[in-house]
């Protein structure tokens, strides 16, 4: 192995693929999406091709193209599966790889998000995490009648105030669940028949979170995930995302469009997390406090990929299915079509940058989950850039985390 | 002729967040381990059981101001566990108990339909309401709900959800990839509720499950709680496991039916029972002796008259006499976030038939708890057993029972080696699976196919 820091590499699994035609390609499985063999299947595949861990994604609304109302739209995936439930349906098929579902933090309650996620690690033997996402959806509001949701344009000063209203919620949100991951200490449940205790009261511990959306009192129902802290990650655009990033989150998800963007990308995240005292490297956990050294994010790139063999065969396809869909598909990430060899080019050209590894989004489903298990996999262990079996058991692990004790221990 | 033999219905409860697991005994595996839900629901389908059934947890138990720490603490998130235990299971039902207090319909309904679907058809929902504050803190609402409006609650929540449920038909998915077109219909999941407790509207976005919606359960048994599942469930898990008290019951709800428009088989009744399995029947006598002496010991019982009385009664010495004084009147505070202290409706009244039942017996105040707080609902041989079962099943005192073991995970294994065999030999318990939905199981004909609003069927 070269002195490379290594690669983390992850899918981004959605619907039929990310291209929104991919449903109609031949070993497409629409009438599957909704299945747990279809899922099951996807994701022992990329547990084959050694990934780090696959992300689910969700929502609270049908699948929009638009980004604030419904498209009644016909002709893409429509109608999903709730992502920690299909995290949880595979777990037990799956020895490896982390399993990291979407939840969306502004209408749901932390309480059973924390106790989800933790029940996640111990179905899986620690290997879940979890990536959060605000939702500034009027229709995603209007389906729970709780609070209105202002509608958010760019560049729009009122809207900034949404907005950072909303990823001031999520780092709440990530403040509580995080909390309650550490209300019960490690060793809570003691068993001691002498004094009939089932569990040390003293290694409980309410949580008392007070903040401007929600309070929560705690201690969770669930004990200390075998993990401790699940990783919990984010994707992020703009500065007020970036912030999320920084003070609360162990994954950053990033879009840039070439090596030198992804370079200030990951300085722009280094530097928030400077000023809110968070060690740029280094470190092995989380120890606890708000002013102790934590080991920054690791930050990956996401891309879109089209990925076949054979000089122009992927731009072909990627051009197919954007006549197919009647429009050039464009997406917040950067779109690559070409070898899983020429994949291998980039990604090692972009680590450079300060990437941590990438979230590799596949356009069309299974086909370049396979590419990217069956073909760049192989040309990145050829170059001594990727593992070659699993070293370690929990996604920390496999993160280069190490594993923190509970912040209420003494 | 004969009345024709009813089926006997079984069903498997993970206990554990009450004194009914003897955690202390070396057979007690982890609550919270993956492997021993796995184990029990292995144990449940390999036994032809119906389903299993979890409850829910939203805020550890305290008394007298501490964390309770004399039974199980701790427990996973029943969605979570239930879709896990889909991956180990091919036909055995997923019931869990879900709250519609501190939840929103949209992501209830969204759960049980992506559970139903990861399942293949075996999702169901034990509808269940908290009120109180204290349960509240954990959630960003707080205690909002008044007790009186609980079942206003549940019902309302409960019929938006079915609403969600049946926003798609069914038929909306064509993915037609000649033409390019996924979705037959652009308005799919559309729905709209709008109440003094639910104003929403929009489209879902789980389309229809294999079930349609999942199995309801409920569990209430006030005359309230009865109306409710009567207009509402598919299956009460009820309290009621005694031949009279049971007949009574059953009796009284299934009486209830016609007048919404349902007939008797389509509500069943599965109490709640725990049992000892032994050689003989006088093993098994012995052994639940010395069971209910480790579910209730000295600690436990002054902790359950606690309960009772409404106050701190740590002073007193749970081999001595019950206390003189009355239950302290007025709200139960000494105990909180426990569904079983809304259960003493005449706190004086029950106290003292607990001191006549202690004159009558000479009993110490952990005898007598011993004696009130329930015995097993099954003792004996596996014969005797089986034969128990199957009486009040044909006597019509329920329709079966949700096995509750006090050893887990390991707890059902004998029941299951020894018992169930015995009913299938009477042919009143099935031998293998015959369909593949919780729905069948249950013998319930499948959900109606939702019309949208104003089309003709």
């Amino acid at each position: 192995m070269t002195d490379r820091p290594p690669l983390h590499l992850a899918v981004a699994l959605d619907g039929a693929g990310w291209h929104p035609a991919a449903w109609r390609e031949p070993l497409a499985r629409p009438g599957d999406l909704l299945t747990a063999g279809y899922w099951a299947g996807l994701v022992t595949e990329a547990e084959a091709g050694l990934l780090d861990f696959v992300t689910f994604e969700d929502s609270l609304s049908l699948q929009p193209m638009r980004r604030l109302e419904p498209d009644g739209a016909t002709d893409q995936v429509r109608g999903r599966l709730d992502a920690v439930l299909i995290a949880a349906r595979v777990a037990p098929l799956t020895r490896h790889i982390g399993l990291v579902p979407t939840v969306v933090v502004t209408h749901t309650e932390p309480f059973h998000i924390s106790k989800a996620i933790a029940t996640l690690d111990f179905v899986s033997g620690g290997r879940a995490g979890v990536r959060v996402r605000v939702s500034s959806r009027p229709d995603e509001a209007a389906h729970f009648g709780r609070r209105a949701v202002a509608v958010a344009e760019p560049r729009d000063a009122a809207s900034l105030d949404t907005v950072t209203g909303l990823f001031g919620e999520a780092a709440d949100y990530v403040e509580v669940i995080r909390r309650l991951w550490d209300s019960w200490e490690d060793d809570a449940e003691i068993r001691d028949v002498a004094t009939g205790r089932f569990v040390d009261r003293g290694k409980l511990h309410y949580i008392d979170f007070e903040g401007r959306w929600f309070s929560v009192r705690g201690p969770s129902i669930t004990p200390r995930p075998p993990q401790g802290q699940p990783p919990v990650a984010a994707l992020a655009h703009s500065a007020v995302p970036y912030q999320l990033v920084a003070r609360s989150a162990d994954l950053g998800f990033v879009t840039p469009h070439d090596a030198g963007h992804a370079a200030q990308i990951v300085a722009e995240i280094r530097a928030l997390e400077a000023d809110a005292g968070r060690a740029g490297a280094g470190g092995t956990g989380w120890p606890g406090g708000p002013l102790e050294p934590r080991p920054g994010a690791a930050v990956l790139a996401d891309l879109v990929v089209f990925l076949d063999e054979g000089a122009g065969v992927a731009a072909a396809r990627r051009d197919r299915l954007d006549e197919r869909w009647g429009r050039a598909y464009r997406s917040d990430a950067e779109i690559f079509a070409g070898t899983p060899g020429q994949l291998a080019d980039l990604l090692l050209d972009w680590q450079a940058a300060g990437l941590g590894g990438y979230r590799l989004r596949p356009a069309a489903l299974p086909h370049d989950l396979t590419q990217i298990t069956r073909g760049l996999v192989p040309e990145l262990q050829r170059r001594d850039a990727f593992r070659r079996g699993y070293e370690g058991s929990t996604l920390r692990q496999l993160l280069r985390l190490g594993r923190p004790a509970s912040r209420y221990a003494a | 002729m004969t009345k024709p033999l009813k089926q006997v219905h079984l069903a498997a409860h993970f206990p554990g967040v009450n004194n009914t697991t003897v955690w202390s005994d070396p057979r007690s595996g982890s609550h919270i381990d993956f492997s021993s839900f796995a184990h029990l629901a292995q144990t449940a389908e390999r036994a032809k059981m119906d389903f299993l059934f979890l409850a829910e947890g939203l805020r550890l138990r305290e008394q007298n101001g501490l964390i309770y720490d004399l039974d199980v603490v701790g427990r996973p998130d029943t969605f979570t566990v239930l879709a896990a235990l889909a991956a180990v299971t091919s036909h055995l039902g997923l019931a869990g108990t879900i709250n519609s207090t501190f939840n929103e319909p949209y992501e209830v309904a969204r759960q049980f339909a992506s559970l139903d679907h990861l399942s293949g058809g075996r999702a169901a929902w034990n509808v269940v309401t908290s009120w109180d504050a204290f349960t509240g803190e954990n959630f960003r609402r707080g205690g909002f709900l008044a007790q009186d409006q609980r079942y206003e609650r549940a019902r309302t929540f409960l019929a938006t959800a079915s609403e969600l449920f049946d926003s798609w038909r069914g038929d909306e998915i064509v993915a037609d990839s000649d033409s390019g077109v996924f979705l037959a219909d652009p308005l799919a999941g559309s729905f709209a509720h709008h109440d003094a407790h639910f104003d929403i509207s929009g489209q879902f976005n789980v389309p229809r499950s294999p079930q349609g919606r999942p199995v309801i359960f409920q569990a209430g048994d006030s005359g309230d709680g009865r109306e409710f599942a009567a207009e509402c469930a598919d299956a009460i898990c009820s309290r009621h496991g005694t031949l009279g008290e049971g007949q009574a019951f059953y009796a009284d709800v299934k009486g209830r039916l016609a007048r919404h428009g349902r007939t008797p088989d389509q509500l069943l009744i599965l109490p709640a029972a725990t049992f000892i399995l032994g050689d003989t029947d006088s093993d098994a006598a012995q052994e639940a002796r010395a069971v209910r002496r480790q579910q209730v010991s000295g600690q436990t019982a002054i902790k359950l008259a606690e309960q009772l009385w409404n106050r701190d009664l740590s002073g007193y010495d749970p081999d001595g006499p019950l206390p003189e004084i009355d239950p302290d009147p007025g709200e139960n505070t000494i105990a909180r976030g426990r569904a079983s202290v809304r259960m003493h409706r005449d706190p004086v009244a029950v106290a003292r038939q607990w001191r006549e039942r202690a004159a009558a017996g000479n009993l110490s105040m952990r005898e007598v708890i011993i004696e009130v707080t329930g015995r097993q609902s099954f003792i004996g041989s596996a014969a005797t057993i089986a034969e128990s079962i199957n009486a009040l099943v044909q006597a019509d005192a329920s329709d079966g029972f949700i096995l509750v073991p006090h050893i887990t995970p390991g707890g059902l294994d004998d029941f299951a080696g020894q018992v169930v065999p015995l009913l299938q030999e009477r042919g009143v318990y099935r031998t293998e699976y015959t369909g593949r939905t919780l729905r069948d199981h249950l013998g319930l004909a499948p959900h109606p196919a939702a019309q949208r609003a104003g089309e003709a069927s």
